[in-house]
């Protein structure tokens, strides 16, 4: 199984300067997980110290945002589109 | 991020951008996020520089506008633009103080700043000073209406190309007042947060400096104008006590700063100010957080008729809730119709016309006069940031309608006592 994962400008020194990337997992921590894997060091930089994405990252599954949703827990299907988007903006 | 040590041109105040969270130091570019946390940049002054350059007299005989402040605006221009922003009225509130037991109540109207009756063309007048000295030539920005108009009317006086975003069900007197000045206006079929979150996306792929994303350390700077005003205004004095409208709550953290900064140079004695924040039930994820207690906002879904103040997901709504607490304030909500009665309020009583968002803050006013919470000798400004005459939509239906008569005598005076009757019934109404 894998989604699409929409990278922003300040991550994509872990993606060989890719915007987006394929990558599997059943929901989103499994998808951090495996981008971890797939591009070391991009964790460190999603999640704080807990483990848990940072306060200022927004990830979107299809466009929602995953506070809406399960959150980390948020299942990911086959075709999936998550983008992580720096959250700082507006106002 | 940068490692070597940032130059200074001598006399520049402004020195570095910085992270919120973590301190990393960045160069003076079009940025707006910090790379290791995604915290927001925030821009950093050499003060004593800052003190050396200005004093009272020195402001007083600047120009009657924002850029009396230049020293301590994130802008190096001999010449920024200026078309008249800032400087607009701190009423003395007579009528309204009264009505709600007040005794020290100010009112900062931004309802009359110029050039497009909104606080915005205080940010955008920093915003696109900074944009041109950084080579942009279009701009760009992620707006509920007011900064729509403002950036689309101070880029065509600056000349530049313009490309504004905005949601699609915005009012029309905010559609009309950007369309006037002829920019490319893309009305999105979502809410505000969607808007911003495209913008976002689009940010980095156009080479445009978009006025609250790339250039927001620069842009936010422009509302701490809001604070050194009233300071002056007061004559060179802190209040006790503000209220302001909530949205991202950027302005609301740039207020404290701008007071903060005051104290830092030595233009006023240090005081404890209270910071409450207004938002509207339909939006109000800071005020939840509040009343809470927690120190993260959630986001929500907007559904208010205060749309000049609807996002879901406000970017400074944590530093905001630490604002509140530290200096003892309130974060408050109210319902639409309480927004309503709020923007009546401040009309019958003041004589100004605000928009939804003024009427939450008049409405946010007076629950917290009426929850104990506002001391009523303590000097209260209320901050006032936009016009009524773009959000008609909101009072239509609320108010009066007029007495259509013949041009004669006679017909006049059938509707004159009619209008007693009116106000006569109005008045026992009010009394029961």
């Amino acid at each position: 199984m894998t989604v699409k994962v929409l990278v922003p400008t300040p991550l994509q020194k872990f993606t060989n300067n890719q915007a987006t990337i394929e990558c599997g997992g059943s929901n989103i921590d499994e998808l951090i997980d495996a981008l971890e894997n797939n591009c070391p060091g991009i964790k460190a930089r999603i999640c704080d110290e807990t483990g848990k994405p940072r306060r200022f990252l927004n990830l979107y599954v299809n466009s929602e945002d995953i506070r809406f949703l399960e959150g980390t827990d948020t299942a990911l299907t086959d075709g999936d589109e998550v983008s992580i988007v720096p959250a700082v903006a507006g106002g | 991020m940068t490692q070597t040590p940032i130059k200074v041109a001598k006399g520049k105040t402004f020195t570095h951008l910085v992270s919120k969270e973590g301190g990393v130091k960045y160069p003076l570019k079009a940025l707006n996020v910090c790379e290791e946390t995604f915290s927001p940049l925030e821009v950093a002054y050499d003060y004593d520089e800052i003190r050396r350059q200005v004093s009272r007299e020195s402001i007083a005989a600047g120009p009657h506008s924002i850029w009396r402040y230049k020293a301590f605006l994130p802008v190096e221009s001999e010449n920024p633009i200026d078309v008249g922003t800032g400087m607009t009225p701190l009423v003395k509130s007579n009528r309204l103080a009264r009505q709600l037991g007040l005794k020290n109540l100010y009112i900062k109207n931004d309802a009359v700043n110029m050039p497009t009756l909104s606080f915005k063309d205080r940010v955008v007048s920093v915003a696109l000073t900074r944009a041109r000295e950084l080579g942009f030539s279009t701009v760009s920005c992620a707006s509920t209406g007011n900064l729509a108009n403002s950036t689309a009317a101070i880029a065509a006086h600056a000349g530049m190309d313009c490309c504004v975003f905005i949601p699609s069900d915005l009012e029309s007197g905010k559609v009309l007042g950007t369309l006037i000045y002829n920019p490319t206006l893309m009305a999105v079929k979502g809410n505000y947060d969607q808007v911003n979150r495209l913008c976002s996306e689009v940010g980095n792929s156009y080479g445009w400096g978009f006025v609250n994303i790339n250039l927001r350390p620069y842009y936010s700077e422009g509302s701490k104008t809001l604070g050194y005003e009233v300071a002056e205004q007061l004559g060179w004095e802190l209040p006790d006590h503000i209220v302001a409208p909530l949205a991202s709550g950027s302005l609301f953290t740039k207020i404290y700063k701008g007071f903060n900064e005051f104290v830092k140079v030595g233009l006023v004695e240090d005081k404890d100010v209270r910071f409450s924040g207004a938002q509207a039930e339909g939006c109000s994820p800071i005020a939840q957080a509040f009343k809470e207690g927690r120190d993260f906002v959630t986001p929500v879904k907007p559904n208010t008729i205060a749309k000049s103040i609807a996002i879901g997901n406000p970017a400074d709504g944590c530093y905001a809730l630490d604002v509140a607490r530290k200096t003892n304030g309130n974060i408050e909500s109210v319902n639409d119709a309480e927004i309503v009665e709020g923007m009546k309020l401040l009309a019958e009583t003041e004589g100004i016309f605000t928009e939804t968002a003024g009427g939450t803050t008049i409405a946010v006013l007076k629950k917290l006069v009426e929850a104990g919470k506002i001391n009523p000798d303590e000097k209260t400004v209320v901050y006032i940031t936009g016009n009524g005459l773009k959000t008609q939509e909101a009072v239509q239906g609320y108010i009066g309608e007029p007495f259509i008569i013949e041009p004669k005598l006679e017909s006049f005076e059938r509707a004159l006592e009619r209008s007693r009757t009116l106000e006569r019934l109005d008045w026992q109404q009010t009394n029961v």
